[in-house]
């Protein structure tokens, strides 16, 4: 598969999310089981800069999401 | 003052200790007659003192939990904090912690501190934490549009990069050194620069399941704790013997030396006891002092650094130095806090550093396969197994890394391992055992 692919899966797969809308990392490691973890990492960050996935973070614990997806911190309320 | 009253927190000012609250106040009054061009509100302080008075009266917060605050291009440095009464205190609308990556050993220049308190004066709250529990410079409360601005100062005008955060590497630590200290036992400052370098994108980028920190202590008396606080610690150690200079023992003994460096003068503890105060001490009973010499029978000393400690004339460090590699540190979230384990006994510490690189990669594979999320790594090592661990490290069963028969219950052999593998010769075995 090539990086578009890559990227269209993962884009695919988070909007088929209807329950959740913020992923641990290890959740996209299962998209590509055959793949290292540490590629699958890179991949992500590479969507992120590129302005297609959002980092969410506690300060502890780092989860990612599509961006602009699910409750952002000023839209609570919004259908956001 | 505040512009409420805030009894509850002025309470935190009683008692003779410093108070973060009459620090805080300090910092809102100089706000208010500074003319400082303020970047961020000018009330944020008395916002800030007012909220947490509200916390206490609640009994409960009132901030939000995460966010998406950072600077393009890092996934970590910076967390995200909103308040959830932004009407009633907008100065502390958002109020983002910014972590910054520490000088090793905390070596700074009163220049640098002066223009990073001017710059967060200016586009922060003005309070800072020196330093985080990590070892960062930490910079508590600033606006989201102040984010980037300040990282461009940062690292442009201060030369300073951000720390770690969120699921990353965090900011690797050392201990003073070299620079300093004749008890380091490798160049710990060194170390600590060089690993930073190498693994930069895990430092800014989210790469695992959870938070990994590493921590270089030059000798086993650990001034960063690092057996304590990392997921890997690195702690100096030497192959050889201690160097006894056995002239320097009778001088601390005849007390021309002062014991512990002068140390613990407050009272009189009387002469210094050689046997009571350092042989009767040692952990393994390993030194021996018949009035004239000093004997230490080195191949049973745990490095508890007592003896060295207490007569740095006399007692120094082996002459083959290097480092002891430990993992699994934690604070109680699951299972209880946890020291680190010691895995690697003995490894050279010298640049280019590839040796202990090369480790890294197979336990951060490792941990990225196998690990949940959110699993530190020392969990993930009690649940997987020391002998797990140490075939992913490819490293062999050490002795060394037992504290004493029966307590390590981690250890499991394989069938390979054992002669003739688990299948018996049952005949074989009732010629010598009735039913």
């Amino acid at each position: 598969m090539g990086a578009e692919e890559d990227k269209k899966l993962i884009i695919d797969t988070l909007k088929g999310k209807t329950t959740k809308t913020k992923f641990y990392l290890k959740d996209f490691n299962k998209m590509f089981p055959e793949r290292r973890p540490r590629e699958v990492s890179k991949l992500v960050n590479e969507m992120v800069a590129e302005g297609l996935l959002e980092y969410w973070s506690t300060g502890s614990t780092t989860m990612i999401g599509l961006k602009g997806a699910g409750i952002q911190h000023e839209a609570e309320d919004s259908d956001q | 003052m505040a512009k409420r009253k805030t009894p509850m927190l002025d309470e935190l000012e009683n008692g003779k200790w410093p108070s973060f609250v009459s620090d805080i106040k300090q910092e809102a009054e100089k706000r208010k007659t500074s003319d400082i061009d303020f970047q961020t509100p000018k009330e944020v302080c008395d916002d800030l003192l007012d909220l947490l008075e509200l916390s206490f009266k609640d009994r409960e917060g009132h901030w939000k939990h995460g966010g998406v605050a950072g600077v393009f291009g890092y996934g970590g440095g910076v967390i995200g904090r909103y308040c959830d009464q932004p009407e009633e205190f907008p100065a502390v609308k958002d109020f983002h912690t910014l972590r910054v990556n520490q000088p090793s050993s905390y070596f700074y220049k009163t220049e640098f501190l002066r223009q990073m308190c001017e710059l967060w004066e200016r586009r922060g709250s003005g309070i800072t934490n020196m330093h985080g529990s990590t070892g960062d410079i930490i910079l508590l409360g600033t606006t989201t549009p102040q984010i980037e601005e300040i990282f461009w100062e940062l690292t442009h005008n201060l030369k300073q990069d951000l720390g770690g955060s969120g699921s990353n590497l965090r900011s690797p630590n050392c201990c003073i050194g070299k620079s300093r200290c004749e008890f380091a036992c490798y160049d710990t400052q060194e170390a600590c620069r060089n690993l930073t370098l190498e693994f930069q994108d895990e430092l800014h980028r989210p790469s695992f399941g959870y938070k990994f920190k590493m921590k270089f202590d030059g000798c086993p008396n650990g001034c960063v704790a690092s057996i304590a606080r990392s997921d890997m610690s690195v702690i100096g150690t030497w192959k050889d013997d201690i160097r006894i200079d056995q002239e320097a023992v009778r001088a601390y003994v005849a007390g021309e030396f002062k014991p512990d460096g002068g140390g613990f003068a407050g009272r009189d503890w009387g002469p210094f006891d050689i046997v009571k105060e350092v042989i009767d001490l040692c952990p393994t009973h390993c030194m021996a002092w018949n009035g004239n010499k000093l004997g230490i029978n080195n191949r049973e000393c745990n490095r508890c650094m007592h003896c060295i400690n207490t007569m740095p004339r006399a007692l120094r460090i082996g002459k083959e130095t290097g480092a002891s590699i430990l993992f699994g540190a934690k604070a109680p979230i699951l299972e209880g806090a946890q020291l680190s384990t010691l895995t690697i006994p003995f490894m050279p510490m010298e640049e280019p550093f590839n040796e202990i690189k090369e480790l890294i990669g197979k336990i951060w594979d490792w941990w990225s396969e196998e690990g949940r999320s959110r699993e530190r790594l020392g969990e993930l090592m009690q649940r997987k197994g020391f002998a797990k661990f140490l075939e992913v490290c490819e490293v062999k069963a050490d002795p060394r890394m037992i504290k004493e028969p029966r307590s390590n219950p981690y250890i499991f052999w394989k069938e390979a391992d054992i002669p003739g593998g688990w299948e018996r010769d049952i005949k074989d075995f009732r010629k010598r055992h009735q039913k």
